[in-house]
């Protein structure tokens, strides 16, 4: 009894807020916090702005290139440390691992400062490159999880057989890691489309971002529109977490 | 070459140029940089010097770090406290319920902590929804001014960061050896002494793994107190942003950004060293 009553009000803290975002963002008044019914009004007024339309798909431009390169990469690098040995292999592992603790905000000064360093301007490339930065660890440890699942005289066997290791990789490895590539792609995914430390050191005023744009808007106090915004995003995320653990959790 | 060993080498040349040039070059460029002084007319020159550290111990960058680390401290302390139970009741949950709630707890971590953060600002705010209900219920007389407080910046930390306490605490407890709690109780120990001399020592790993994702971001999330946080809640992540983007002192920055680092440091070792106590990894 007290568990289910712990666990409502850890569920009821988690989500409340959430919830409230989302009401607010289909009620028909601008301000009250009462219920004056419901309306589409906000999306719509969202739907007609250009600017934010443009913004969007900056982000989902480089939600999708990032999310590609950093699984493309992070799938590399669980291969590698999986099956080979070679002389940096511990600290390649021990930088993977810092990577993931270390505080975004200093790998986004970091970024700013070698950027500046080789006069990469900020916009495009420096988003697109600082996102694939932060998304390889992740999908690498994504992958690995999986990779430690494979039965190794399957890759045994092949090489037995005579297949080079770039044919073991994508006629064994890839398919046999298909689920978890798909999560750590669609975990990227989200993860580019969210962030907002990183992407506030490195984006110029050429190219904004979504979750940029937000933060600036929020920085302002609480409006209907931004309701609506905010409660797309969610929607979003939700949908493509979902997905994610479904690949996951199925069995080999 | 030969061709076999091809993808061998590129593979890890990829990986490791990748992380090499855009990870570890970055992070030992702040480092030498925490080391350099600055002027109006350049980010930083070539001028040995202590003193970006050394500023840290005085005056108004003192309290900022005091802040930030009271604020830290509390807000892990909090996510444990009730992030434990939590993390417990739900290891030893037998309901077919369970892999949802495993779900609902999954989408806190990957979902917007700016989007969650105002949230938090929507619920809070004076003429909000938590001072409605508490005035209507009579609790209290006058709403609360909460949002643009201390209190606020720790609701929200504590709020965005839990999940990260309760993921790894519960990975933890799941993996329990269930005879070892028998044991304990069939040898006399109370259900008080299982918990302090069995269960926590055990949990060591998953408290270290969350502690460890807890603490650092509530430094470090800089927008949380520009949200829900008044002029007075600056906090460290706050004060580096400031010294890159609007004071321009490069070299201030990195060394402000080097000793959050270092902060890290005790707690990484702490991890490990628990964390190998014939323990798996717990950390994601």
């Amino acid at each position: 009894m007290t568990r289910k009553l712990y666990l409502s009000l850890l569920y009821i803290f988690l989500y409340l807020p959430i919830l409230v975002v989302v009401c607010f963002s289909f009620n028909n008044a601008s301000h009250s916090l009462l219920w004056h019914g419901f309306t589409w009004h906000w999306y719509g007024e969202l739907f007609n702005d250009s600017d934010l339309a443009i913004v969007a798909s900056h982000s989902l431009m480089i939600a999708t290139l990032a999310a590609s390169t950093a699984t493309l990469i992070g799938t590399l690098a669980a291969v590698s440390l999986a099956s080979y040995q070679f002389r940096l292999k511990k600290s390649l592992n021990q930088l993977l691992f810092s990577l993931i603790i270390i505080p975004d905000l200093v790998l986004g000064i970091s970024l700013l400062l070698i950027f500046r360093l080789l006069e990469i301007p900020s916009g495009f490339w420096t988003l697109l490159i600082a996102h694939v930065t932060f998304c390889i660890p992740f999908a690498a440890v994504t992958i690995i999880g999986r990779m430690n699942l494979i039965n190794k005289n399957l890759i045994e066997a092949a090489r037995d057989l005579g297949a080079l290791d770039f044919t073991i990789f994508y006629r064994i490895i890839v398919p046999l890691l298909w689920p978890a590539i798909v999560a750590s792609w669609l975990l990227s995914f989200t993860l580019s489309l969210d962030d907002v430390v990183i992407s506030y050191f490195v984006s110029g005023p050429n190219f904004e971002i979504l979750p940029l744009a937000i933060f600036s808007m929020v920085k302002l106090g609480v409006k209907p529109e931004v309701n609506a915004l905010c409660s797309i995003m969610l929607l979003v995320t939700l949908v493509i977490v979902i997905f994610a653990q479904r690949a996951l959790s199925k069995k080999q | 070459m030969n061709q076999n060993k091809l993808f061998k080498y590129a593979s890890i040349s990829v990986v490791s140029v990748w992380l090499g040039l855009f990870a570890l070059v970055p992070i030992v460029l702040v480092f030498i940089c925490s080391f350099l002084n600055h002027n109006d007319q350049s980010f930083f020159i070539w001028d040995f010097t202590f003193k970006n550290y050394t500023q840290l111990f005085n005056g108004i960058y003192l309290k900022i770090l005091l802040r930030s680390l009271e604020l830290a401290v509390s807000c892990t302390l909090l996510c444990l406290l009730i992030g434990y139970p939590a993390a417990f009741m739900l290891a030893r949950l037998r309901s077919r319920y369970k892999p949802l709630l495993m779900l609902l707890l999954m989408i806190p971590f990957w979902t917007s902590s700016l989007i969650r953060s105002y949230a938090i600002l929507a619920l809070l705010k004076t003429k909000g929804l938590l001072n409605l209900f508490l005035l209507s219920l009579g609790i209290i007389h006058q709403p609360l001014e909460i949002l643009y407080t201390n209190s606020a910046v720790l609701i929200g930390c504590v709020y965005n960061l839990l999940p990260f306490m309760v993921l790894p605490l519960y990975a933890n407890i799941e993996k329990l050896d269930n005879n070892l709690l028998d044991a304990a109780q069939d040898l006399g120990a109370g259900r008080f002494k299982t918990f302090k001399d069995v269960i926590i020592p055990l949990t060591i790993p998953g408290i270290m793994a969350g502690t460890l994702l807890v603490f650092l971001p509530s430094i470090t999330l800089f927008y949380i107190p520009t949200i829900l946080g008044g002029a007075k809640s600056l906090l460290l992540g706050n004060l580096i942003e400031n010294q890159f983007m609007m004071m321009q002192n490069w070299p201030g920055g990195s060394a402000t950004s080097m000793a959050l680092t270092a902060l890290m440091i005790p707690l990484i070792w702490m991890y490990q060293h628990f964390a190998t106590k014939g323990q798996q990894q717990v950390l994601l």
